[in-house]
């Protein structure tokens, strides 16, 4: 006789259950998930760059400046003056990755391995806000108390500046393909234009899309209410519903733009820079009503043992001719005052260009979005995941 | 043991001990490394996840997560998710329906026709696999593309409107699916085909049958298994697959993969991934308990 599978019984229905829910009250009793935050009392980092000339840096892939020979110039030029050995790594490809990835140990205060790690501003906020993240020396930073770009000081993340020194920074903004469409101005034109209908993408990154959907509305992504969030996402909502927008993307919405695939998008400045340069009829729009500048951050997280080799990096990439031989290479916001004057030594044209050395009034008019705490972090980003599908 | 209780003996000598000692305990030792691989890697994770899905909701990582058997995470997330649960499966059924249909004539022919290119078309349905899955993804992109020839084609054919496309729709992800998983489909089931007994067939003919009769009913009830696992093989991976929505779809095509990635490293929402996992589970063991039990499976389990 063929039976496919035994049927089930009550006892093994029972049995089973009962086995289950078992095996749950123990692994109950004993998980759980301990509290992430850390205090500065409980969780004391020591330095030993006295004695170890050694310093472990995390960044993103192509982040640095690389010359033919696979050197690291800059890198290389604060590895001989300083005779601090450095480990570059590059292991950070997404923010929410890289998180899961350092999550527990951070949480349970112990050593990553790491002394030096680039992650974007709402990011880096968490990690402060949760305690994660030491408090650096200013003695140590002379050059960024002197050169650090003034729109980037006392941010929402980190108002005493203590915390997160800015490795790049960039805009996020408009961008179009000339070759497809004609010219785009505003984001209530890129969210509502007919000949646009499905050929537009947004940002899957919240704080982008929605300061950039706030800025249109005329309100703050530095400083908004709840009601004036909804407002912006219904718009948002409007828009999916409508059809015009085909996709929510990350940093993979470039090769689209390329292509003429997409229209038009929200974009970043660095990464339609690298398209321009391919194709000058692809370009960057500032909206009339603001743009919103974003920035990845340096940070020393706790138990990481060279702080002090830390903060002589930092401050070497905050000397204006390092930071024009990494913006030439990087292409994307240089957060130093006084390397375009040193771009121009290196490479005129780039000294000139606008989304690597935005001039005052662009400047003036980009926000930085507000520091949200957990409770609100995950309100706002639930409710964005619903309109974006997720 | 009962079925031989009433033959006689054969004879008078008691049936042979079997040695005491280590040999008993060989088999058990040998079981060992997997146990222990499936207690860590399975067993361990799954726990963890189904304590994970019955967190108190309202924790958050700064406070720390503590179980509170909160069974309303799972009505929570099935309410504010099941059209991604119900396009997973709409998607996965469709694109293996589509597999099949390519499927198996492909198996079918590399198996009994193919001769002496059986070995070359074997390699060219699993050299695929050497590139990762996220390149070939990538490459229906280009393929896709709303500039590309197949679009234009189609377009020029009127099966497309002048403005139609094929990225960023349900096609695509299912063309997606379709394609990434279609080698797990073949394999199992060309393995099964090539022990097809060719006398079968033919005395199917000597029956006078005619070549669909001799494959409705000698062929395709022969090749159940391989069918069976090839299916599994599909449906599953698919079903639970998120990736072909992300590149290939917008938000109106995302899956139930997509959602849990977004709970677990975006939103973290630990609880709500955690229980949107464990449905997933359990709605595709249901599919295929369903399935095996529809084929009476005792050569695959």
């Amino acid at each position: 006789m063929r039976r496919a599978l035994r049927p089930l019984t009550r006892r093994g229905l029972l049995t089973g259950t009962v086995g289950v829910a078992a095996l749950l009250a123990t692994g109950g009793a004993g998980c759980g998930i301990p509290a992430a935050q850390q205090t500065g009392a409980g969780c004391v980092s020591e330095d030993l760059s006295d004695t170890e000339k050694k310093l472990a840096f995390s960044n993103w892939p192509q982040y640095l400046d690389v010359d033919d020979e696979s050197k690291r110039p800059s890198l290389d030029s604060f590895v001989s003056a300083t005779g601090i050995q450095v480990t570059y790594t590059e292991d950070i490809n997404d923010n929410n990755e890289f998180f899961g990835k350092v999550q527990y140990q951070l949480s349970t205060c112990q050593s990553t391995g790491r002394d030096l790690m680039v992650l974007s501003d709402w990011m880096a906020a968490r990690m402060i806000r949760l305690g994660w993240i030491q408090k650096l020396d200013p003695a140590n930073l002379p050059n960024v108390e002197a050169n650090l770009l003034p729109s980037l000081r006392d941010r929402p993340l980190d108002v005493g500046n203590d915390f997160a020194v800015p490795w790049q920074a960039g805009l996020a903004g408009l961008a179009y393909n000339g070759r497809v469409t004609k010219e785009i101005r505003g984001v209530d034109e890129l969210l509502t234009r007919p000949d646009l209908k499905g050929r537009v993408t947004v940002l899957s990154e919240m704080r982008d899309t929605m300061g950039l959907l706030l800025l249109s509305n005329g309100h703050d992504p530095a400083a908004f209410t709840e009601a004036q969030f909804d407002a912006a996402l219904d718009k948002l909502r409007r828009a999916v519903a409508a059809g015009q927008i085909r996709r929510f993307t990350g940093n993979d919405y470039a090769p689209d733009l390329a292509r003429g695939d997409i229209a038009a998008c929200i974009g970043w400045s660095g990464d339609i820079i690298q398209l321009g340069f391919d194709d000058d009829r692809i370009r960057f729009v500032v909206p009339d009503s603001g743009v919103l500048l974003w920035s990845d951050n340096m940070l020393v997280p706790k138990k990481a043992t060279h702080r002090a080799n830390a903060e002589a990096l930092i401050n070497h990439y905050y000397d204006p001719a390092v930071a024009a031989q990494l913006a030439a290479y990087v292409n994307y916001i240089c957060p130093v005052q006084g390397a375009q004057e040193e771009m121009a030594k290196i490479d005129p044209e780039l000294a000139v260009n606008p989304l690597i050395f935005p001039d005052d009034a662009t400047l003036a008019a980009a926000r930085v979005f507000m520091a949200l705490d957990e409770q609100q972090e995950r309100a706002y980003e639930t409710r964005f995941q619903q309109v974006i599908g997720a | 043991m009962s079925a031989f209780a009433h033959l006689p003996s054969v004879s008078g000598q008691p049936p042979p001990v079997a040695r005491p000692g280590r040999h008993r305990l060989l088999p058990y030792l040998l079981l060992l490394p997997g146990a222990a691989w499936l207690f860590l890697f399975f067993a361990l994770p799954l726990v963890q996840l189904a304590t994970a899905s019955l967190y108190d909701p309202n924790d958050t990582l700064s406070t720390g997560y503590t179980m509170t058997w909160a069974f309303g995470n799972y009505p929570a997330a099935l309410q504010a998710y099941w059209p991604q649960f119900g396009r997973s499966f709409l998607y996965a059924g469709s694109a293996l329906v589509l597999a099949l249909l390519m499927g198996y004539p492909l198996a079918y022919a590399i198996a009994c026709k193919a001769g002496r290119w059986k070995n070359l078309l074997l390699v060219c349905v699993v050299a695929p696999m050497f590139t990762s899955f996220l390149v070939r993804t990538l490459a229906w992109k280009t393929i896709l593309s709303d500039n590309g020839w197949v679009v234009g084609l189609l377009r020029d054919v009127h099966l497309l409107g002048p403005d139609g496309r094929l990225l960023a729709t349900p096609v695509a992800v299912v063309l997606g699916l379709t394609y990434n998983f279609l080698p797990f489909l073949v394999l199992p089931l060309y393995a099964n085909l090539e022990r097809l007994d060719h006398r079968l067939l033919e005395a199917s003919r000597d029956l006078y049958a005619n070549a669909w009769q001799t494959f409705r009913r000698v062929t395709l009830p022969l090749s159940m298994p391989g069918l069976i696992a090839g299916t599994l093989l599909f449906f599953i991976p698919a079903t639970g697959d998120y990736i072909n929505a992300e590149l290939l779809g917008t938000p109106n095509e995302y899956m139930i993969g997509n959602v849990i990635d977004s709970a677990f490293l975006v939103r973290l929402d630990y609880p709500q991934g955690a229980a949107l996992s464990l449905l997933l589970m359990a709605a595709t063991l249901a599919v295929v308990f369903g399935c095996l039990r529809r084929a009476g499976a005792e050569e695959l389990l």
